[in-house]
């Protein structure tokens, strides 16, 4: 038997021990939010917003076009991918024991695990064979990463609508499938409203599956079969830079602009469902 | 319960009019599970696509595409055909996975075991709201950041000193440089550390708090009692594991960002490198001619699409089959 002093020390050191760690997983967030904020801040100007993004180590211009073309993917890709997201959710709530369920759900699982440039590679001989590089293949791939996340989370926050609430609208006499869509969405509404921010967080982001699909453009947007813009790849294209002294201040800046929409979800969605951790 | 809510049915046998009522219900059923079928479209042919794709190259290199060493889209005498092996990339992929593993799975353990063992409530709440906000950086924010920050900061104050310390072994001799597979190691280390911890922090709070009160009991100390709960929940951390490699194995843009994409067969850290994922996000838009470059392409990407599908679905079964034992003791 080791002594009660030993015991007591080592107590301590492996306490310590993992608050270190604690500390060592923060120091990168820190530093990446600091340097983010403080160099973007700095690229800040009325020009960065609304103009076109200037060829590399051209001075002077901004990211106009990628902020437009980031809102349009987004907005396209949650278009098409939300409701079906939802539904897929709705299914495998309401009709859990089925062996179709139980599968979807796996397959489900499986394309959350995807790598994010197979679902790029996947972009490309879907769409971009057929008609190029364009804003429609980047809003497929991203719609595809976005399904599983709004599937999954609707599908618990359905899950969590207590039994007597339905219960009490089929006992009025409702049917099953209005009862779901009716009383049952608007009690988990919150839930899938969580999972759907979450996954637009998450694809706004996305550069992988973008750079195989929609290319990048310098323009602003001219047509959903044209390539364009996105924050994401027009940080990627500035960090790649061999002129560094003009194009990575701007690479802060859209960086700064990304993080800012990230992590506003983020917040947002925290702050909504906070009573639920306690 | 159940029969509760099954007694309208039973009723609707007995009366005509609500008919029209069951027809909605199975209309309802058949257009929400045929819109849930979608993912068996989506999964089909992703498969098959890809596939399809690469089958160019996987026919004129057959199964020595995962063992050649040479990558050569233009050879340099234009007689001699393009050629193309994988090994240098999977051994890119797996060494620097193995690198966040090793450094990313302590600090993540530690992580969890603060959050759900040793800290203050309080003050755990606010902490997992941080830890989750490394898990919503965008990943190329990390390549922006790994490019500009961790690595000069790294070559000029990390790696010489790793080099004196630990220049015996051959990983870490030769030349030092900052766009390096150990970089690229140790920002995937950074990346995963949230999905880690995030979920053995689960594991930890569902240990029943009998076999904690037990533990104290006896007159454990605090981190005798978290031994017992690493214990107990061992299979359900070795699956959080699992998921933080799958997440490794498929990140892309922070690593194409920093590891330096040479494709290279290296031994040591310092030297730059390429994984499946960043060679396929580096030169794909530039692989418009020969047509195998492309489908050599494909084919690296769907041996990274088998490689997470096996690593994840493995890491899905693990968890899976932890968590039904943790219920099952619960239930005594």
């Amino acid at each position: 038997m080791r002594s009660y002093r030993f015991r007591k020390l080592e107590n301590r050191i492996m306490i310590s021990l993992a608050y270190v760690a604690l500390v060592i997983a923060l120091i990168p967030l820190a530093s990446i939010l600091i340097e983010t904020i403080s160099n973007g801040l700095s690229a800040m100007s009325f020009s960065l917003f609304f103009e076109e993004i200037p060829p590399l180590g051209q001075s002077g211009g901004g990211i106009g076009p990628a902020i437009q073309g980031t809102l349009i993917v987004v907005a396209l890709a949650s278009i098409m991918g939300v409701p079906i997201g939802v539904f897929s959710g709705i299914y495998l709530a309401e009709f859990r024991q089925s062996r179709i369920a139980s599968v979807a759900r796996f397959l489900n699982d499986v394309l959350t695990n995807v790598p994010s440039i197979v679902l790029g590679i996947f972009g490309w001989v879907l769409v971009v064979v057929a008609i190029g590089w364009s804003v429609i293949a980047g809003a497929v791939a991203l719609a595809i990463m976005m399904i599983p996340i709004v599937t999954r989370t609707t599908e618990e926050a359905i899950k969590l609508v207590p039994v007597n609430i339905r219960e009490a609208a089929i006992a009025l006499g409702v049917p099953r499938w209005k009862t779901t869509l009716t009383v049952v969405l608007s009690s988990a509404k919150k839930g899938i409203a969580t999972g759907i921010l979450l996954a637009v967080a998450r694809i706004s982001g996305e550069t992988a599956p973008l750079l195989l699909t929609i290319l990048g453009s310098r323009f602003w947007f001219s047509g959903f079969t044209q390539p364009t813009a996105a924050l994401p790849l027009t940080i990627f294209n500035f960090s790649q830079s061999p002129f560094r002294t003009v194009d990575l201040p701007r690479a802060w800046g859209a960086s700064l602009i990304l993080i800012f929409i990230v992590l506003a979800i983020n917040i947002i969605v925290r702050y909504a469902t906070r009573e639920k951790y306690g | 319960m159940n029969a509760h809510r099954k007694y309208p049915n039973f009723l609707s046998k007995f009366k005509t009019a609500s008919r029209k009522k069951l027809s909605g219900d199975s209309a309802f059923k058949i257009i929400v599970m045929l819109i849930a079928c979608n993912i068996f479209l989506i999964i089909g042919l992703m498969i098959f696509k890809i596939a399809q794709n690469s089958w160019l190259s996987i026919q004129t290199y057959g199964i020595n595409f995962l063992w050649g060493t040479t990558w050569q889209p233009f050879p340099p005498n234009p007689s001699t055909p393009p050629s193309f092996g994988a090994l240098p990339l999977i051994w890119g992929t797996l060494v620097t996975s193995a690198i966040a593993l090793f450094l990313g799975v302590p600090i993540s353990l530690g992580i969890s075991l603060a959050l759900s063992e040793f800290a203050p409530r309080s003050f755990n709440y606010v902490i997992s709201f941080f830890v989750e906000l490394l898990a919503a950086i965008p990943s190329v924010i990390y390549g922006l950041w790994g490019i500009i920050i961790l690595i000069p900061f790294l070559q000029n104050n990390v790696f010489p000193y790793a080099q004196t310390v630990l220049g015996f072994l051959p990983f870490f001799q030769g030349t030092i440089r900052g766009s390096s597979v150990l970089t690229g190691g140790i920002i995937l280390a950074i990346m995963i550390i949230p999905t880690i911890s995030a979920i053995s922090r689960d594991v930890f709070a569902a240990v029943p708090s009998s076999q904690r009160e037990a533990i104290i009991a006896l007159g454990a100390t605090r981190w005798e009692k978290a031994r017992i709960v690493m214990r107990y929940g061992r299979s359900g951390v070795i699956g959080a594991i699992m998921l933080g490699l799958g997440r490794a194995v498929g990140e892309t843009m922070a690593i194409t960002m920093v590891i330096g994409n040479s494709f290279n067969m290296f031994t040591s850290l310092f030297e730059p490198g390429s994984t499946l994922a960043s060679i396929v996000a580096n030169e794909f838009t530039e692989a418009s001619s020969p047509p195998v470059y492309i489908s050599a392409l494909m084919e690296v990407g769907l041996i990274l699409f088998a490689l997470a599908i096996v690593v994840n679905a493995s890491a899905r079964l693990v968890i899976w089959r932890s968590t039904r034992k943790i219920k099952e003791v619960e239930m005594f």
